[in-house]
């Protein structure tokens, strides 16, 4: 060995050696992590955990022995170790396939055994409507009525009251007794009309009372029914985040636009004004150049229309060279016949390729 | 006063591409100095870089306008060109239309162009094209778009419009409030 070996053979000699140790640490780690696995599925405990599925909880009654200067990691170890419990007997628990053949396996979770407190307090019994408590005092009770009567005239099963009653329409009458005490002159399809539009309105005005005393069922709504686009729209969000995972995997409406990306409550941020100009420049350039992309290179119309052309324009030359054969005069324009004939070819073949473009 | 965000560069670049094509790159990118797009007050502002610096010293609310204002973005955040913007338009305009001596004045008074006043158009514009118009001595009268292609331009009516009229250079004196 005469010569010392050249740097190059001796880079290469040190990257050998450094590949040769990073192999061997490589082949440790894996037989390390090769080895955690089967290590840690059997976990021994004094005491059996209680478990309750139905609430995936699983109890530990045993004595911690976490304290002094490794409690962090003893706790944790602690977690993990009961948390591999709980999953073994999820495992054991019947499954089925959600959605289909392909789904995700999906345990099938017992009845919970503990039951949980209530978060909220019970809802409070709605106040009765003014009928119920008219009712309350008078000890009225409701009967149950058929929704058919027998109409004597009529000699049929007719409804109780809406279409084709039974009794006739009060409305329809051709003829109304004026009553005993009754001023003649007065119009008593007209005092009719005013009393059913009277009536119609007590009964309206009684039925917003109630709601606004809040005794019918659809109390937190509108009372006509009629909500603003905002009140609408903040039913929408109360609505999409009362669900339990607060909305975070609610699925948008078909409409609905898409949720308006979290700012964190920052105001909105621009460029600053007199920043790089030449990096604000090469951006608009890749914007342009995204926007040029997006075309398509052969416009369908246009490539039709000129080949159209170019025929026309051949067809054209044809024609006055044979003119000019035949000896007339003059050098007749193409304009007319084969004009319109194309015009009519190309009117077919533009519609479709406006629609396109 | 601000730079224009991503969205309202794709709007004013999308309006441009209708008139000039790809050539706004030339706008973007000049050999002779360094211009750039502001936005004030709705307005958009194509403006040299000394100049926008002068610009910065003068408060916001007093500032009318700076530079060649281009157009405005409205209330809904659609881009409107202004016939301010027809000098630099006029220059990289891909197709032209050519409006006779007699249809001239009809056009500055903001009425479209009809057959009877075309002179000259430029071969294969397509239908709703923006075309910029000039006048027979190559004068640049503002823009506007193609009411009909080339080839429907050759058969149509002579009372049938052309050229729907967007812009011209009578609104300098016309909308004289409103321009800045």
């Amino acid at each position: 060995r005469g010569k010392p070996p050249a740097r190059g053979e001796r880079l290469a000699g040190c990257l050998a050696a450094m590949a040769a140790l990073c192999v061997e640490e490589l082949l440790a780690r894996a037989e390390q992590r090769e080895a955690e696995p089967h290590r840690s599925v059997a976990v021994q405990k004094e005491l059996e955990l209680e478990f309750d599925l139905g609430n995936l909880l699983a109890l530990d009654r045993n004595p911690p022995r976490a304290a002094g200067a490794q409690r962090e990691s003893r706790l944790r170890s602690l977690a993990r170790d009961n948390t591999q419990l709980l999953v073994a007997q999820l495992w054991g628990l019947p499954a089925g396939r959600a959605e289909g053949a392909t789904g995700p396996l999906v345990a099938q979770l017992p009845e919970p055994f503990y039951r949980l407190p209530r978060e909220k307090p019970l809802p409070r019994p709605r106040p009765p409507t003014r009928w119920e408590q008219f009712a309350r005092l008078k000890g009225i009770r409701r009967r149950k009525r058929t929704s058919l009567v027998w109409d004597e005239a009529a000699k049929q099963w007719r409804r109780r009251w809406g279409y084709a009653r039974a009794g006739g329409d009060p409305a329809r009458d051709w003829l109304i007794e004026v009553p005993a005490g009754a001023d003649p002159n007065e119009d008593q399809f007209a005092k009719r009309l005013r009393d059913k539009r009277e009536k119609v309105a007590r009964n309206e005005f009684n039925r917003l009372r109630n709601i606004a005393r809040g005794a019918l069922p659809g109390r937190g709504l509108h009372p006509t029914g009629h909500q603003s686009r905002a009140e609408l729209g903040r039913a929408t969000q109360v609505a999409r985040v009362s669900t339990a995972s607060l909305g975070r995997f609610q699925p948008r409406l078909p409409k609905e636009p898409a949720a308006p990306p979290p700012r964190g409550g920052k105001k909105r941020r621009f460029e600053p004004l007199l920043g790089d100009l030449a990096a604000e420049r090469s951006r608009q350039l890749e914007l342009l150049r995204g926007l040029g992309s997006k075309k398509p290179p052969l416009d369908l119309t246009r490539a039709v229309n000129k080949q159209l052309r170019e025929e026309d324009a051949q067809a054209a030359k044809g024609k006055g060279k044979k003119r000019g054969q035949r000896g007339k005069r003059g050098r007749q324009r193409p304009g007319g016949g084969k004009g319109k004939k194309g015009g009519a070819r190309r009117q077919q073949q533009r519609p479709a390729g406006r629609k396109r473009s | 006063m601000r730079p224009l965000t991503e969205e309202e560069t794709r709007a004013l670049f999308e309006k441009l591409a209708k008139y000039i094509g790809e050539n706004i790159q030339l706008l973007v990118d000049r050999p002779d100095g360094s211009y750039c797009f502001r936005l004030h007050k709705d307005r958009v502002y194509y403006v040299s870089e000394r100049i926008l610096k002068v610009a910065t010293s003068i408060p916001g609310d007093k500032l009318v306008a700076l530079g060649t204002c281009f157009g405005k973005f409205t209330k809904t955040q659609k881009f409107r060109l202004h016939v301010t913007a027809l000098d630099y338009l006029a220059p990289y305009a891909k197709y032209k239309v050519w409006v006779k001596p007699g249809a001239e004045q009809s056009f500055l008074y903001g009425n479209h162009v009809l057959k009877s006043g075309l002179g000259r158009i430029t071969e294969n514009t397509a239908q709703y094209q923006g075309v910029v118009v000039y006048s027979m001595a190559d004068v640049p009268l503002g823009f506007g778009v193609a009411a009909k292609s080339t080839q429907d331009c050759r058969k149509v009516d002579p009372m049938a419009i052309v050229v729907f009229h967007q812009a011209d250079v009578g609104e300098y004196v016309r909308h004289e409030e409103t321009l800045t």
